[in-house]
């Protein structure tokens, strides 16, 4: 069971969280000028690294919030959490 | 490495059966191949006998990383069914079904293929509802089913708690009768096997490091056991689907998930068929050992560790229990989790990629093991000819950019 570290509220059950994909994927600005494939990329290509991954949780049954998390996606070990909007850890995660 | 028989069968017991051959060679990689398979799974495996029996190409390697079928080959829980809802999955998992119908006598290998049936439940009216949908669909494409009810349910699974006031009641299920179970591990080695006899090389512990590519073709690959030149490289790699796409210089539309399965200490015989609910998200079967084998739902986030987390096997041994009350007191044995690349169309993807001469198959997410033949054989042509064959033309990774998804999402009947 993981242990999150919401921003908000503290350090809580993994059961309290919903997952909600890779983090800081932004939306294109000007998207009428877009191609197929940038429009596909945007939606639906994902980094998936083995490794340290940037991602999105939802804080579900607490603060109702989302934020980012930084977490190794082999050992599973989350290396850090920050609010949206922050930079986040140093750890040069994908 | 001769047939395997009756005959064969007689003449090592003489010798107490310790003189069986290999049943595959383990040879060095040579320096050039017409053609690298990247992934020793069932589905590459598939791919390099259906290339050599199929197409007439020997001079090519299958190169696995750890051992063959140490992947989900060998982490699944071996359910076999094709009852797809849409026509394009509906014929490929079809075509593979007819496949595995013949595969023992094909590949001179016991597979166990047990065609013990597969139901589908419905817990609510919708659930029905989309049973009947995918029945009906079923049936214009020449696969098997019907629609039963909950006491028909009841007297083919005495064991089954069909109790109406309970929070999912089961409501009827659809009912494959040609789906069933066969012996994850005896594919992976049935297929080696084959393959090896008919000239393939089977490279084991040998990793892929890197795609050479020249010109927007591939050239070969890098690999711990050295450069391993091929003018076509099939990359058949499941969970790791996306690192090799990034070593290709481009992205997939996928995101690999743990996904977990566990198994029971054996008992006496108590369910001769497979039972699958998508609403509260389990399915049993039991082996010939006697184990309930069980499975779950992916975790929610991604993942390459081979494990899955403690909820969700709280989850789906919650619905084990609604649906099997008398199982309250048998212990499991073990638990193992796998790597799945889902899509967002719960589809695979099967064909051509950015790179010439580099072709993918994957994204076969939670249900890949069923199609293990069906994928390879289409796969093999593909990878000969240079193009799809009809039966995979709409699955290849275009898809994700002109919009033509194939959304079996639910509507396949159950997670898998």
């Amino acid at each position: 069971m993981l242990l999150i570290e919401c921003p908000w509220c503290g350090q809580r059950d993994e059961s309290e969280f919903s997952y909600a994909g890779e983090a800081h994927i932004a939306r294109p600005l000007e998207t009428e000028k877009l191609s197929d494939a940038q429009w596909a990329h945007y939606l639906f290509m994902r980094k998936n690294p083995k490794g340290l991954h940037r991602e999105q949780w939802l804080h579900a049954a607490g603060c109702r919030r989302y934020f980012n998390a930084e977490r190794d996606t082999v050992s599973y070990r989350i290396t850090g959490t920050y609010r949206i909007g922050e930079t986040g850890p140093a750890g040069g995660g994908k | 490495m001769g047939k395997y028989s009756i005959f064969s069968l007689a003449r090592n017991a003489l010798s107490h059966h310790q003189n069986w051959p290999s049943a595959w060679r383990s040879p060095e990689p040579n320096k050039e191949y017409d053609a690298l398979i990247i992934g020793g799974g069932g589905h590459g495996l598939a791919t390099a006998y259906y290339l050599a029996k199929d197409h007439g190409m020997s001079n090519i390697a299958v190169l696995e990383k750890d051992w063959i079928g140490g992947g989900n080959t060998g982490r699944n829980t071996t359910i076999v069914r094709s009852n797809y809802l849409w026509d394009e999955s509906a014929h490929l998992y079809e075509k593979s079904m007819k496949l595995w119908e013949g595969l023992s006598q094909d590949l001179n290998y016991n597979v166990m293929f047990s065609q013990r049936g597969v139901y589908n439940l419905g817990h609510n009216l919708q659930d029905m509802r989309d049973i009947s949908r995918r029945v009906n669909a079923n049936r214009l494409n020449g696969i098997d089913g019907y629609i039963v009810n909950a006491q028909e349910i009841k007297a083919a699974i005495p064991e089954i708690n069909i109790d109406q006031g309970c929070r999912y009641p089961i409501l009827g299920a659809s009912f494959q009768p040609r789906g069933g179970v066969a012996r994850h591990d005896a594919v992976a080695w049935a297929f080696a096997r084959a393959a090896d006899m008919r000239g393939v090389d089977i490279i084991q512990n040998c990793e892929v490091t890197a795609i050479r590519q020249e010109d927007g073709a591939v050239t070969g690959v890098e690999t711990t056991r050295g450069l391993i030149n091929a003018k076509k490289v099939g990359v058949v790699v499941a969970g790791h689907c996306s690192v090799l796409a990034e070593m290709a210089g481009f992205r997939m539309p996928i995101e690999s998930h743990p996904l977990q399965a566990l198994v029971s200490e054996p008992i006496k015989p108590v369910i001769n068929t497979v039972i699958m609910s998508n609403a509260v998200h389990g399915y049993i079967s039991q082996s010939d050992k006697g184990d309930l084998v069980i499975g779950a739902g992916i975790d929610s986030y991604t993942g390459y560790g081979q494990r899955g987390s403690f909820s969700g096997i709280e989850h789906t041994v919650a619905a084990i229990m609604e649906l099997f009350p008398i199982f309250k007191r048998v212990r499991m044995n073990r638990q193992w989790g796998g790597i799945v690349d889902t899509t967002p169309d719960a589809c695979p993807i099967i064909g051509n990629t950015p790179v010439r001469g580099l072709y993918f198959n994957c994204g076969w997410g939670t249900g890949g093991f069923k199609a293990t033949p069906g994928s390879g054989w289409v796969f093999a042509q593909n990878l000969a000819r240079g193009e799809p064959h009809e039966l995979n033309k709409a699955f290849a990774l275009d898809r994700f950019v002109d919009g033509s998804l194939i959304d079996e999402h639910g509507a396949a009947g159950v997670a898998h």
